[in-house]
C-alpha cells in the first residue's frame, strides 16, 4: 500500500515555510503529517494529505514547486523498540531506507511511520511478508 | 627616475608630429595587411592617404571586441605568423576568446612601455620584484616580467596563490617590490599579520597593483600594510597588455605612453569625441604594434584624460584611475568575468529556468560570487543528495567556464526580480 507524499522545494530562508502552510490553510487542506528536510540553503517540506492531487495544484497555482512522490506507511506500537522491529525487517531484506518520519496516534497507544526505501515495492513486500501492519492510503487520509 | 626622457618628456609639438608619422604608418599597415581593416576602410570609402592630421583619426572606424573575436584566431594578425613569437588572449565571453599576436618588436614595445612604468615607481636594476600575477595567457605575468628584466631587476616569476611560499620567498629572497592585485595584496597582508611579521622589517620599497578596479581608500590600506607606496598599473591584452599606462610617484593618474598607444575619449552612446576633462570610453589606436595593430579600439573602460606637465617631469597625458565599464564586464579576484560566462554554463543544464541572479561580495578581502538560480518543477527531486547533486554540477559548470569557483544557491520560482527590457543579473556588494 503506497502512500501519496507531497515534497516541495523551500528556500532555507525567514517565512518560507510559513508562506507554504499558509496556503494550504486558506485552501481549507489538513496536514496528517509532515516532516522537514534541510541544508545550508534549501530545504524540502514532505507532506501527508487527504487531497494529494488537490494540494499540489493548489501550492503549484502559488508558484511552489511540488512533486508527488509515495512513501509507506506501517503501524507499530508506541513503545521502546517499536521501530527498531520496523527497521529490522529491512535490513534483513536488504532493503536501504532513504529517510523516513514518525508520528503518534495517542488514542491507541499507537505510531505511525512513514518510511521512504529506495525500492517502494521492495519494501512493502518485505513489510507484508513479515508481519509489520502496512496502512492503506485511505486509512491515513482519514485519520 | 625617468627611464626614458626623450619618449616621457617630449614636448607636445613633436609629440605630435611623432604620432602622426606613426599614425600615417599603422593605417597604412592595418590596410595594407589585415583583410578585416581593408574591408572596413573600403566600404567608408577611406583611404590611408586620407590621414593627414591627428585629427584625421576621427574618419576612421572603431575596432570592438566583436571584430577581434569574428576574427578568431590568426585572422587580425598583420604579419605572417611566422614571424609571430607570442600569443595572448583574453578570456572568452562567449565562447571564442581575443589573441594578441607579438611580434619580436612587439614584446621589444612591451618591455620598454613596461620598463617606463616600473621605474616610476622606483624600481632600479637593484631591486627583486616578486610578480604574483599570473604567467600564461594572461598577459600580467609576463608584461611585468618583461618590463623589470628590461630594467635589469631580479624578478621572481612566482605567480599567482601559494600564500605561504610567496612570505617565505618574500622573507628569504629580500623581496623589494611587490606586484599584486589589490584583492590579493590585501589577503597577502593578512596573511603576513597572522603569521607576525613585521612588514616594516621586509622593507619593500614599492607595489605595483592592478587588474581590479580599487579605491583611493584601499591604496591607503595597501600603503599602511605594506609600508610602501602602491602605484597602479593599467592595461589590457587586446592594447599589448600592462603597460598601457602607470602611476608615477605624484600617484594622481596614470601616464599614457601616447608615443604607442593614442588615446581619445568618446561617449559610447554617441560615439562622439569628449573635450579633456570629460568623462567617456576610453579608445585606444596601437601606434607601433606589428602583430596585430588596432585601431580605435573600444576598451569599454570608463575614465578621463588629462594634459600639462607633471610633477614628476613628464608630460604624457595621465588618465584616472578605472571608475566603471560601458558593459557589465565584473573583475572577480582580478580576472575578468562577464555575466554571459555564467548563463553559458547554466543553459548546460536542460532542467535549469533561465533565471539568476549573480552577487558578487568580499565578505573578507577576496571576492566571492553567489549564483542563484531559480529551480524548476523538472529540476527539483525529492532527494536531497540529488538537489546537492545538481548544485555541485552547476558549480563545475560555472568552474570551467570561469576558471573560478562560485556558490550556487538554489532558490524558489519567481522570487529573482523580473526587470522590463534587461535584467538586472548582477549586483556588486563590495565596497571597494
Amino acid at each position: 500500500m503506497k502512500i501519496k507524499q507531497l515534497s516541495i522545494f523551500l528556500e532555507n530562508r525567514k517565512g518560507r515555510m510559513k508562506k507554504a502552510l499558509d496556503v494550504l490553510e486558506n485552501g481549507g487542506m489538513n496536514i496528517r503529517a509532515l516532516s522537514i528536510a534541510d541544508t545550508s540553503d534549501f530545504g524540502i517540506l514532505r507532506l501527508i494529505v487527504p487531497e494529494p492531487d488537490k494540494t499540489k495544484k493548489l501550492l503549484e497555482d502559488n508558484s511552489f514547486i511540488v512533486k508527488i512522490g509515495e512513501v509507506i506507511a506501517v503501524r507499530m506500537p508506541d513503545k521502546p523498540g517499536g521501530l527498531g522491529v520496523i527497521l529490522g525487517i529491512l535490513d534483513e531484506n536488504n532493503i536501504n531506507l532513504e529517510y523516513l518520519y514518525a508520528f503518534v496516534e495517542e488514542k491507541d497507544e499507537m505510531a505511525i511511520v512513514l518510511l521512504h526505501p529506495e525500492n517502494i515495492e521492495a519494501g512493502i513486500r518485505a513489510l507484508e511478508s513479515d508481519g509489520a501492519k502496512v496502512v492503506s492510503a485511505e486509512e491515513i487520509y482519514g485519520l | 627616475m625617468i627611464w626614458n626622457k626623450e619618449a616621457e618628456c617630449m614636448s607636445d609639438h613633436d609629440r605630435e608630429i611623432l604620432q602622426l608619422k606613426r599614425l600615417k604608418e599603422v593605417v597604412k599597415n592595418a590596410y595594407e595587411n589585415v583583410p578585416y581593416y581593408r574591408k572596413r576602410l573600403d566600404g567608408m570609402n577611406i583611404k590611408p592617404d586620407d590621414i593627414n592630421t591627428l585629427k584625421d583619426i576621427e574618419k576612421l572606424p572603431f575596432t570592438t571586441k566583436d571584430d577581434l573575436r569574428d576574427s578568431y584566431p590568426f585572422e587580425m594578425f598583420a604579419v605572417p605568423r611566422k614571424e609571430i613569437v607570442e600569443v595572448h588572449t583574453s578570456s572568452g565571453t562567449t565562447g571564442k576568446p581575443t589573441v594578441s599576436g607579438y611580434t619580436r618588436g612587439d614584446i621589444e614595445i612591451w618591455s620598454e612601455v613596461m620598463a617606463r612604468g616600473l621605474s616610476m615607481a622606483g624600481v632600479t636594476d637593484d631591486d627583486i620584484i616578486q610578480n604574483t600575477h599570473g604567467y600564461g595567457l594572461f598577459t600580467g605575468g609576463f608584461g611585468v616580467h618583461y618590463g623589470a628584466q628590461k630594467i635589469g631587476a631580479t624578478v621572481i616569476p612566482i605567480s599567482t596563490g601559494q600564500t605561504k611560499r610567496q612570505i617565505e620567498i618574500m622573507q628569504d629572497f629580500g623581496t623589494t617590490v611587490v606586484i599584486f592585485t589589490p584583492s590579493y595584496g590585501l589577503y597577502l597582508a593578512e596573511e603576513l599579520e597572522e603569521e607576525g611579521i613585521n612588514t616594516k622589517e621586509l622593507n619593500f620599497k614599492a607595489i605595483g597593483f592592478g587588474a581590479e578596479m580599487w579605491t583611493e581608500e584601499m591604496r591607503q590600506k595597501i600603503e599602511k600594510r605594506f609600508n610602501a607606496p602602491a602605484y597602479n598599473i593599467y592595461g589590457l591584452t587586446e592594447i599589448i597588455g600592462p603597460g598601457v599606462g602607470l602611476e608615477c610617484s605624484e600617484q594622481d593618474g596614470l601616464h599614457i605612453f601616447e608615443d604607442h598607444f593614442y588615446p581619445e575619449i568618446i561617449d559610447s552612446e554617441t560615439l562622439e569625441i569628449l573635450p579633456e576633462g570629460e568623462k567617456g570610453e576610453l579608445v585606444l589606436t596601437t601606434l607601433t604594434r606589428e602583430g596585430t595593430p588596432l585601431i580605435r579600439f573600444r576598451t569599454k573602460d570608463i575614465t578621463k584624460l588629462k594634459r600639462g606637465e607633471c610633477g614628476c617631469g613628464r608630460n604624457l597625458v595621465k588618465m584616472d584611475s578605472i571608475t566603471g565599464r560601458t558593459d557589465d564586464m565584473m573583475k572577480i579576484r582580478g580576472v575578468s568575468v562577464f555575466p554571459s560566462q555564467i548563463e553559458k554554463a547554466l543553459l548546460r543544464i536542460d532542467e535549469l529556468e533561465p533565471h539568476y541572479q549573480i552577487i558578487v561580495t568580499r565578505p573578507h578581502l577576496m571576492d566571492e560570487v553567489e549564483v542563484r538560480v531559480e529551480a524548476s518543477e523538472d529540476l527539483f527531486s525529492d532527494e536531497i543528495k540529488e538537489l546537492v547533486g545538481i548544485k555541485r554540477k552547476i558549480e563545475n559548470y560555472i568552474h570551467s567556464e570561469i576558471g573560478l569557483r562560485v556558490k550556487v544557491t538554489l532558490v524558489e520560482p519567481k522570487t529573482l526580480p523580473r526587470s522590463e527590457g534587461k535584467a538586472v543579473r548582477v549586483i556588486d556588494k563590495r565596497e571597494l
